[in-house]
């Protein structure tokens, strides 16, 4: 039997999808950890060159390029400074949260925003005609370039300035949710629209009963896309913002002072990369609640085995 | 479409998102007046008398109510100031002035540092001891108008063949040879050479590893931090201005006298500063200050006509501003009021002291 000669893979695939997620991930995290300290220990050993050649590596190897690994993570569990109460690691996650709450209010209006534009440009192609240069022209400009803009308006406007963070934010999570909601309001069917038609149907029924509904396995890939964004989008306009809290600040501070103490900057990145994972996995968790499996959008074979014979 | 269940649900989601956004508090004020006041980059000790004054209650006995505004990425004080944002910013000489060839319109009414913290630093093998020996090597600058101090000691000093390369505000270029010799303000690229790990020794770089060129010896230094204001909003509010100076003057008082006080009121500024680093400095900054001979913040002629001269040399600016570039009145008052309180506005006995870096400026 083909049971019986199942490889590690096959172990691995039968293991609870959580589960699986969990070791695949380690191993990877594994795997690259190995790498970063071989190339390291390479670059060490020649002096920073190819072996048997005078190419020069493409990044530089000592400790202050390439920290270890082992003092990345020491650096995260010593105080910021010494005789200080709390570790890195909490300063930074202290931050962290308070660029969480720009980013996840970024994400909420950038998101209702698209897909607001989405449903404006399924009624209305003069609309979408118009506009839609002009949504993917907006994602072509630099956000360095309009941040500090955003902020001094806000500021004019008496906003408070993670407020002002989090529109910086919202511009760059409105994107992949309107163009991926306009795709999937789009996607019912032609004769299950005129079905709704001849009932008589409003737009506004069919856009809830039928095109909404027929979105949301489209709109999820888009809002994870979104959550990634708004966090990249409210750290860098937290650069211009001259707040003394948050990840920007911190990831400044700790840019400027790279030659003395890379760990720490690294930890920073460290910590950024993490919000950006528990924030995805927040929508996802959120996905696996609203759309029963069956309909989700997966890579899964076997989910999408199921779709497609199960249902149908 | 969607079920009651999934509709709930997705109702609920909705809801906790939205929940996220909390309203900020506003502080009240109690007959004080509001100020704010721009600094050029985010908290550290070279502001450190500004949030004295602030902590210790300088800038309320004067009736003040002082907001610092941290600086950041792409935030220009004197464009702060000159729309109104800040009543007060932070800005080096040269640079205002060349904001106020763009119609700025910002006066200079108090000069903070006495003398400019910008030093070429160098590995002490490759004999670097005066600007001639930078002739056939490379030299690392910033840009961005932080070069001038530079390029004026290379044209006086008739230095040839110097190639001139870009810097990043770290000290990545010297601590790899990129470059013989790289620019560092005293109170922190100097320090963050001296808190790097020699990879070779294990232990951090010493000051004997460096050789250092002070633009002060060279003579072609330009004022830095001074404290510009609006020429427009001054017009009426001469009297807060000179409170605001008392006020600010008094902090760095404090700070000289208090320098391990107010290294802890700019940690608590700022999480991940690092203490030895903000040590070192707030000794150099008391450095740049102290001892100011005409009274902290009173202009001293001698520098700002060196400063118009490097400037308009090294067209940076085209023509002298003239005397309505800044004033002495309002910090002179100042001065004379502390020094009627008893306080040593000079800082002639003023030491510095000595400081030990912790690896990483901890």
């Amino acid at each position: 039997m083909v049971e019986s000669v199942r490889t590690a893979p096959g172990r691995l695939r039968r293991m609870p999808a959580r589960v699986r997620t969990i070791v695949s991930f380690t191993l990877i995290l594994m795997v690259l950890a190995v790498l970063w300290e071989s190339y390291k220990w390479l670059g060490q050993t020649t002096g920073g060159v190819w072996p048997g050649t005078d190419i020069g590596l493409p990044v530089r190897t000592n400790n202050r390029a390439m920290p270890h690994l082992w003092d990345i993570v020491a650096a995260l569990f010593r105080p910021a400074r010494r005789g200080g109460d709390e570790v890195l690691l909490i300063t930074l996650l202290r931050a962290g949260l308070f660029t969480l709450r720009s980013a996840f209010t970024g994400f909420v209006f950038g998101s209702a925003f698209g897909f607001f534009l989405a449903i404006w440009f399924t009624r209305s192609s003069l609309a979408e005609r118009g506009l839609m240069p002009y949504v993917v022209a907006s994602q072509t400009v630099p956000l360095i370039a309009i941040a500090p803009m955003v902020v001094i308006w806000g500021g004019q406007a008496g906003l408070p300035t993670w407020l002002s963070v989090a529109v910086i934010s919202s511009y760059l999570s409105f994107f992949p949710v309107a163009i991926n909601a306009l795709r999937g309001l789009r996607s019912p069917p032609a004769t299950a629209t005129e079905l709704m038609k001849s009932y008589a149907a409003t737009p506004n029924e069919v856009l809830t009963k039928l095109q909404m509904p027929a979105a949301l396995p489209f709109l999820f890939p888009a809002l994870k896309i979104a959550a990634t964004a708004s966090v990249i989008g409210a750290i860098i306009g937290e650069l211009p913002a001259g707040l003394s809290v948050g990840l920007g600040r911190a990831l400044l501070s700790f840019a400027s002072s790279f030659s003395s103490a890379p760990e720490k900057l690294f930890g920073a990145v460290f910590v950024a990369a993490l919000l950006g994972l528990s924030f995805v996995g927040l929508v996802a968790l959120a996905e696996r609640r609203l759309i029963p499996a069956t309909r989700r959008v997966s890579h899964d074979p076997e989910i999408a085995a199921l779709a497609a014979g199960g249902t149908g | 479409m969607l079920k009651g269940k999934t509709k709930w649900r997705l109702g609920a989601f909705l809801l906790i998102m939205a929940m996220v956004a909390t309203a900020c508090g506003d502080s009240g004020s109690d007959d004080l007046t509001p100020i704010n006041l721009q600094l050029q980059w985010f908290a550290q000790a070279q502001f450190a008398g500004y949030y004295a004054a602030v902590d210790q209650g300088f800038y309320e006995d004067e009736g003040l109510d002082v907001t610092i505004l941290e600086g950041a990425v792409e935030i220009v004080p004197q464009q702060v100031v000159a729309s109104g944002q800040a009543e007060f910013g932070l800005a080096w000489v040269p640079k205002a002035l060349v904001s106020n060839e763009e119609d700025a319109g910002l006066v200079n009414i108090g000069q903070v540092f006495q003398r400019s913290g910008t030093l070429m630093v160098s590995w002490a093998d490759t004999g670097i001891a005066s600007p001639a020996d930078w002739a056939g090597k490379t030299v690392g600058n910033w840009g961005f108008g932080n070069e001038f101090e530079l390029t004026a000691a290379i044209e006086k000093f008739g230095v040839a063949d110097v190639e001139l390369v870009a810097q990043n505000f770290d000290m990545e270029a010297l601590l790899n040879r990129e470059v013989d010799a790289a620019e560092a303000m005293t109170y922190n690229e100097y320090a963050q050479v001296l808190e790097a790990t020699n990879e070779a020794t294990g232990s951090l770089y010493q000051p004997s590893d460096l050789n250092v060129i002070n633009f002060n010896d060279v003579g072609t230094a330009m004022l830095q931090d001074s404290i510009w204001v609006s020429e427009e909003w001054l017009a009426g509010n001469e009297d807060v201005a000179e409170k605001f100076l008392k006020a600010t003057f008094r902090g760095w008082i404090y700070c000289k006298d208090n320098p391990d006080t107010c290294v802890d009121i700019v940690l608590a500024a700022g999480p991940t500063l690092g203490r030895s680093h903000q040590a070192w400095q707030m000794n150099e900054i008391n450095a740049l200050i102290w001892p100011s001979p005409g009274g902290i913040g009173v202009m001293d002629q001698a520098l700002w006509n060196q400063t118009i001269e490097v400037a308009t040399g090294q067209n940076v600016i085209s023509a002298d501003p003239g005397s309505g570039a800044f004033r002495t009145d309002l910090a002179e008052k100042a001065v004379a009021a502390l020094d009627e309180d008893g306080l040593d506005t000079t800082g002639t006995n003023w030491t510095r002291k000595e400081i030990t870096l912790n690896p990483r400026g901890e």
